[in-house]
């Protein structure tokens, strides 16, 4: 990836031209076949002879591209959806037109551009910004003259964009949180080597607090790598499937020192149940360790901490809740604690040694998965974070 | 749509205005996500396109408003091409109102960024902007794919951006009493996050139509009204 990522734009552009072109020879080859199964309406399947190029049928050969790839006619419906763009953009029933499933002005002008027949083939940049960032080199072209069929092919180019963004976000951020405690260490050296030069108590307290400063910078780079390792890693939507209510129970046993360090019970009422999701197990592991934490942490007045897991029928989405009967949270943060560097209260946060980081990694975690965080506090009665993860489609 | 007529030209004048809807939702989602982009990074170039790019939302809804009464009186609709007729109407006028709220946005660019703004005042307005796109899309991706059953997910997330948009509001309002120099961006802001949280309404709209389009019935009346900002005030708290 570094190394063609200096060649520029137009030699990527010949090297995808060449791909479609490729692609398109085969396709126009198998063209005849791949109408007429359109146009009779009884798909025959087409078979390939061993070893021959010729013969080898277009849908077998876009199915093993591995970026998203669309075929489609001049009327600009989808025929055709490899199983990358299936991944990438979410399944299209047949004959949807794409300019319906690709909205954005650019990809209308691409589409009108190459089925006015005014050019072979054009490229151009297509980002999504919601609901996680992606950005693509989108190429279309015509297969061969006389087919009618065209091909769009996408080139994630994702990562070289989030570098950038990376950059630009941690300069913001970053730059700001690392300068407070920066600042105070500086403070406090300047103190030992002057007037506090001589006086070993005043020695020892500055440099309890020098050290607490400086593990909370660690703390802060730690989670802000965390939190741009999300982001650096390709988009893509989990496949394997697993036990949630094993993981959360494994993670409640591996975080028992810090329920008892902040003298909180855990009250399972997992059930036995298994619940399946499709997921990450790392990066859900994460996000029940920060809720558990949080809950340890923010709720220790509540001495107990509930960990409950519920799915009516396993069509429904499934749902585990952590809940705390702390102090709660003031309505109006409700929305926001998942914003990066946000804190309810500076004071506590502090105290508690949080980074203002914990629940956007959870967040941007659950993004990934289709899942989504919903909290319900009130102040006095505790706060309960829930999880709801989209029921796995029945298999087949 | 799914199935065919017999007059097959009726199929794609259908089909016209369903893409040319998608095309407006298009320029909508990208008016909406550039002119937040304007204000963050303060740059009045891309304020001025933005305003421009409404241009072609105002000449699309006229177009599809006039396509629609000629295709009404040509082909007299009944059930649910009717619907979908109707359906692209409505629609089209919520996303030309959509365009007019970012184009508001983009033209409060310049007054905003006069002064160097810190970054934090603009941190929420980027992540009501983001639920709200969120929103957008995933209406006018229902619209695409005709999946309803996942319009109930959209009100629910309505109701996520007026919890936030009361919090931003009165966030705002503590950036304005700390300091009056505030003043003049913190109502800009205002402005542009009310701006948003209309953006979300017309979208929870277009989903209702695109609900009545599909299924042929009303969705329940009770639409969630969290908004309540109203409540808020600047007088001290006893």
């Amino acid at each position: 990836m570094s190394a063609n990522e200096n060649n520029g734009q137009e030699n990527q552009d010949g090297v995808e031209r060449g791909l479609v072109a490729r692609i398109g020879s085969a396709l126009k080859a198998a063209g005849a076949l791949f109408a007429g199964a359109r146009s009779n309406g009884k798909a025959e399947k087409p078979r390939p002879k061993k070893g021959d190029i010729n013969s080898l049928p277009a849908v077998y050969l876009a199915a093993a591209v591995l970026d998203p790839l669309y075929i489609f006619d001049s009327n600009g419906g989808i025929l055709y959806a490899n199983e990358a763009a299936d991944l990438a953009f979410g399944p299209v029933s047949k004959s949807v037109s794409l300019r319906l499933k690709f909205r954005a002005p650019e990809m209308h002008e691409l589409v009108a551009k190459v089925i006015s027949g005014a050019e072979e083939s054009v490229a151009i940049n297509y980002a999504e910004r919601v609901p996680v960032e992606r950005a693509y080199r989108v190429v279309a072209s015509r297969i061969g003259n006389d087919t009618g069929l065209y091909v769009l092919l996408f080139k994630d180019q994702s990562e070289a964009r989030r570098i950038d963004r990376m950059r630009a976000d941690f300069i913001a951020n970053a730059s700001h949180e690392l300068r407070t405690p920066l600042a105070s260490v500086a403070g406090f050296i300047e103190t030992l080597r002057g007037p506090a030069r001589d006086d070993p108590a005043a020695r020892e307290k500055f440099l309890q607090i020098m050290q607490n400063q400086t593990q909370r910078m660690a703390r802060l780079i730690d989670d802000l790598l965390s939190l741009s390792r999300l982001e650096m890693k390709p988009y893509q939507k989990p496949s394997t499937q697993l036990d949630v209510v094993e993981l959360v129970k494994g993670v409640m046993e591996s975080m028992r020192h810090i329920a008892g360090e902040n003298d909180v019970e855990f009250v399972s009422e997992l059930g036995v149940k298994p619940m399946l999701i499709a997921g990450h197990s790392d990066e859900l592991v994460q996000v029940f360790e920060n809720l558990i934490e949080n809950a340890c942490k923010y709720g220790s007045d509540g001495e107990r901490v509930i960990v409950s897991a519920e799915q009516a029928s396993p069509m429904d989405e499934v749902r585990i809740t952590v809940r705390d009967f702390g102090p709660g949270i003031p309505e109006e943060h409700i929305p926001r604690i998942t914003e990066r560097f946000y804190r309810v209260d500076i004071e506590t946060s502090r105290i508690q040694k949080g980074t203002g980081l914990g629940l956007s990694i959870v967040k941007h975690i659950l993004t990934r998965h289709d899942a989504r965080l919903s909290v319900k506090s009130a102040p006095g009665e505790g706060s309960s974070f829930t999880v709801h993860f989209p029921p796995v489609p029945p298999a087949g | 749509m799914q199935t065919q007529h017999t007059m097959r030209s009726f199929d794609d004048e259908l089909n016209y205005l369903s893409d040319q809807i998608a095309a407006m939702g298009g320029y909508a989602e990208r008016m909406v996500a550039e002119s937040v982009a304007a204000l963050v990074q303060s740059d009045a170039a891309l304020g001025r396109k933005v305003v421009e790019d409404d241009l072609f939302l105002d000449e699309k809804e006229r177009e599809i408003g006039e396509r629609a009464v000629i295709i009404i009186g040509k082909r007299q609709p009944v059930a649910d091409d009717l619907r979908e007729i109707v359906g692209a109407i409505r629609i089209s006028s919520d996303l030309e109102r959509i365009g007019d709220l970012g184009k508001n946005i983009a033209k409060r660019v310049v007054a905003v960024t006069e002064g160097s703004q810190p970054i934090r005042l603009f941190r929420g307005l980027e992540a009501l902007a983001s639920l709200a796109l969120t929103q957008l899309k995933e209406v006018l991706d229902v619209y695409a794919s005709r999946s309803v059953e996942r319009i109930g997910f959209v009100r629910d997330r309505d109701e996520e951006i007026d919890a936030m948009y009361t919090s931003l509001f009165r966030e705002l309002l503590t950036y304005m009493m700390e300091d009056p120099r505030n003043i003049t961006a913190c109502t800009h802001l205002l402005f542009c996050a009310k701006n948003i949280e209309r953006i979300g309404d017309h979208a929870t709209n277009i989903a209702e139509t695109v609900h009545h389009i599909v299924t042929g019935r009303q969705l329940p009346l009770e639409r969630p009204k969290e908004d309540q900002s109203h409540r808020v005030v600047a007088a001290p708290e006893n």
